[in-house]
């Protein structure tokens, strides 16, 4: 993952609530097993429109986009994210996210912030006057001429995440393999259900009591 | 009232279900309040898995546990013709990919031309996968299906289904506790849909974000596994990605003697800890939401998300009335990209396609319900319906009960298993300007189709929508 530590750019607005990541990456691109490259379907479906603005974005040196609230709701693609960071943002701003979306940001160098609407409205005004805005995670503060330096929380885990650039599985790997071994052993005590195949030679089948057999497991 | 699974924390009074679920799978904590979450169970789909078995490899890394997992296509499989090869190259090239990365990995997979296919929250359950007490993640936003058994379950991206192969933890943060109360009786021609959509109406498309849903109450408790497995898989339109109803004797029968279930005296050791398994009585949430269930009417979708919804014997509202700001800009955008008027009964409207199905009803008991309203009649004209289980194995008892006959003979499309007109990326796709009584889940623009409009309900009203040619009040029809 890219490290983020500053930066500063203009931002495109777009203030709609309930962007949902179907709109942000519409499913029959799903069908696309690579992550790269992403980017040209972004907003897809809304392009067409003539007020949509974020349409000129991969053509500019825009990384910042400012959001309506719930910005990234619904579905778990991480498509949605992959295409945003292809048009090369790596700061979303928003009264409020899609959780998974907004945990998804974290794995892929974007950061997703969030204010309280006044100041999320203030920031589109901002933004579309074409102003610059300077990010600094490492002070969590972001500045804005017309409004002044505005000050974020960002959960401390995601924040170092960013300013690292660090690989959450080899992070775990590298931290955590002890642990994970020890939480196993007990496991396999406590619930050793859930640590034996079930023995069935020959299951039932679930619904029309049909008997078909099952390759094993493991 | 301990489940006893690993956790070494003391027992503190006074737990919720999800509190109890989330200390027995702590591995480690972060002084930043991050928790090092074990995840007994994550379920794989074609769309969700490619970019994370990449990762893998680039990494050089393995599944840590290979029986833990399990894997089945279904977002993008076509409902039509599976015994010949698919015909979409895209999609027939990611299908045959997740085959392969799950042969390479050693994960087990069901294939599409066998009898276990289906859409992997219908799959999972059906398999004994899903079990009380246990997390479970998939890379799909509707995984709080499997809370319905008592499961902490939730969606995660691509990234993390790979952490979760190769570590079996992820680093989570514990949500707020947000308990829903259905109280009293549902009436006739109310289902658990109809409980789901109230709910997302009442609190909104964002309403439960940050929060862990806990279902419980008379209606809660009377609904079947199917009904109850409904109502998590919509946490996510209420913004949680974890929905729960506490195990009891319906759980346990539903589970008992499925294929991944175990058995024996392990299943007797199990049982002895499931049956524990609820939250504390003098357990404290976050926040209570009462919701009488006798009060409500058949849910009806009129825009484009989820919490537009109003009973179906209401009428468009309109955003004239709202003063000026999001919410209103929402309303119109929504009302002209629907085609719809303010002051419109939603009765009345006109649909030209109906779907029934998906991970959230597209069970046995949903085509049930959905049959027992043709009554005899026919599709009406110009409209196309389709009838697509959630399930091969769905789809052999619906067989088996004589369900296809029922709505062949009225014309609907009785189709192969896949999440078909819920994703719209297999081939099942609707026109600009459609008009769909839908039993899926979302009603976002272009779901179904580019252009295309979804108003979700239940499958009796998407049955009814069906015969009626338009939105029709399904407790006014004899069947």
């Amino acid at each position: 993952m890219i490290p983020l530590v500053t930066l500063e750019s203009m931002a495109a607005s777009l203030p709609d609530a309930d962007i949902d990541t179907d709109i942000i990456y519409p499913a029959r691109f799903l069908l696309i097993t690579e992550r790269e490259g992403l980017g040209r379907y972004a907003f897809h479906d809304r392009r067409s429109a003539a007020d949509f603005p974020v349409c000129e974005l991969s053509a500019t040196d825009v990384e910042i986009l400012v959001c309506g609230s719930n910005f990234g709701c619904g579905s778990s693609r991480e498509q949605a994210v992959w295409a945003l960071a292809g048009l090369g943002l790596r700061l979303l701003i928003a009264p409020s996210f899609g959780e998974i979306f907004r945990a998804n940001c974290g794995k892929n160098g974007v950061l997703a912030i969030t204010q309280p609407d006044e100041m999320v409205d203030r920031l589109h005004a901002a933004a579309r006057a074409g102003e610059r805005f300077s990010l600094d995670l490492v002070r969590c503060t972001l500045d804005v001429a017309s409004i002044g330096t505005v000050s974020f929380p960002v959960a401390e885990d995601v924040r170092q995440s960013l300013l690292n650039g660090w690989d959450e599985t080899a992070r775990i790997r590298a931290l955590h393999s002890d642990d994970i071994d020890r939480f196993e052993a007990a496991q396999r005590k406590t619930a050793p259900w859930l640590w034996t195949r079930a023995d069935a030679p020959q299951p039932t089948d679930i619904q029309t009591g049909v008997s078909h057999a099952r390759r094993p497991l493991a | 009232m301990e489940i006893q699974m690993g956790a070494s924390r003391p027992a503190a009074a006074g737990r919720t279900l999800y509190q109890k679920l989330w200390d027995a799978h702590v591995v480690a904590e972060a002084a930043d309040g991050q928790t090092l979450l074990y995840i007994d169970r994550h379920l794989l789909h074609e769309v969700s898995t490619p970019q994370s078995f990449a990762a893998m490899r680039a990494a050089d890394l393995v599944v840590r546990r290979p029986e833990t997992q399990l894997a089945v296509a279904d977002h993008a499989v076509p409902t039509t013709h599976r015994d010949r090869p698919i015909a979409d190259p895209d999609a027939r090239a990611q299908v045959a990919l997740l085959e392969r990365n799950c042969a390479a990995f050693g994960i087990d997979y069901l294939r599409i031309d066998g009898p276990d296919q289906g859409i992997v929250h219908v799959v999972g359950p059906e398999q004994g996968f899903t079990l009380p007490g246990i997390t479970l993640v998939c890379g799909d936003s509707h995984s709080a299906t499997h809370g319905a058994f008592g499961a902490l379950a939730f969606g995660i991206g691509a990234s993390e289904c790979g952490t979760v192969m190769a570590t079996q933890v992820l680093w989570q943060r514990k949500a707020q506790t947000l308990r829903v109360t259905f109280a009293g009786e549902r009436p006739a021609g109310v289902t658990a849909k109809d409980m789901a959509l109230a709910l997302i109406g009442q609190i909104g498309a964002s309403g439960a974000t940050g929060f862990a849903i806990e279902f419980a109450g008379e209606a809660v408790r009377a609904l079947s596994m199917e009904g109850r497995m409904t109502l998590c898989n919509m946490a996510i339109e209420a913004g949680s990605r974890t929905g729960l109803v506490a195990p009891d004797a319906k759980t346990f029968a539903y589970i008992r003697d499925r294929p991944r279930t175990p058995r024996g005296a392990s299943w007797d050791e199990a049982l002895a800890v499931w049956q524990m398994l609820g939250g504390d009585a003098d357990a404290v949430f976050d926040r209570e939401l009462t919701i009488d269930a006798a009060t409500l009417a058949p849910q009806v979708t009129f825009g484009t998300s989820p919490d537009q919804v109003l009973g179906v014997d209401r009428s468009i509202p309109d955003p004239a009335r709202l003063p000026p700001g999001a919410e209103r800009a929402k309303l119109e955008r929504a009302l002209a990209y629907m085609g719809l008027t303010p002051g419109q009964m939603l009765a009345g409207t006109p649909i030209d396609h109906v779907f029934i199905g998906s991970c959230t009803n597209g069970r046995i008991e949903d085509l049930r319900a959905a049959a027992a309203v043709i009554g005899g009649h026919r599709v009406a004209v110009g409209v196309r319906a389709l009838v697509v289980p959630g399930s091969r194995a769905v789809r052999r008892a619906a067989e088996a009960e004589g369900l296809d006959g029922l709505f062949r003979q009225a014309g609907f499309e009785w189709r192969d298993a896949g999440c078909s007109l819920c994703v719209a990326m297999n081939d099942d796709r609707l026109p600009p300007g459609a008009r769909c009584a839908s039993t899926s889940n979302r009603n976002f623009e272009g779901r179904q189709g580019v252009g295309a409009r979804t108003h979700l309900m239940s499958p009796a009203m998407a049955a009814a929508a069906a015969i009626a040619g338009h939105i029709v009040d399904v407790r006014t029809v004899g069947a």
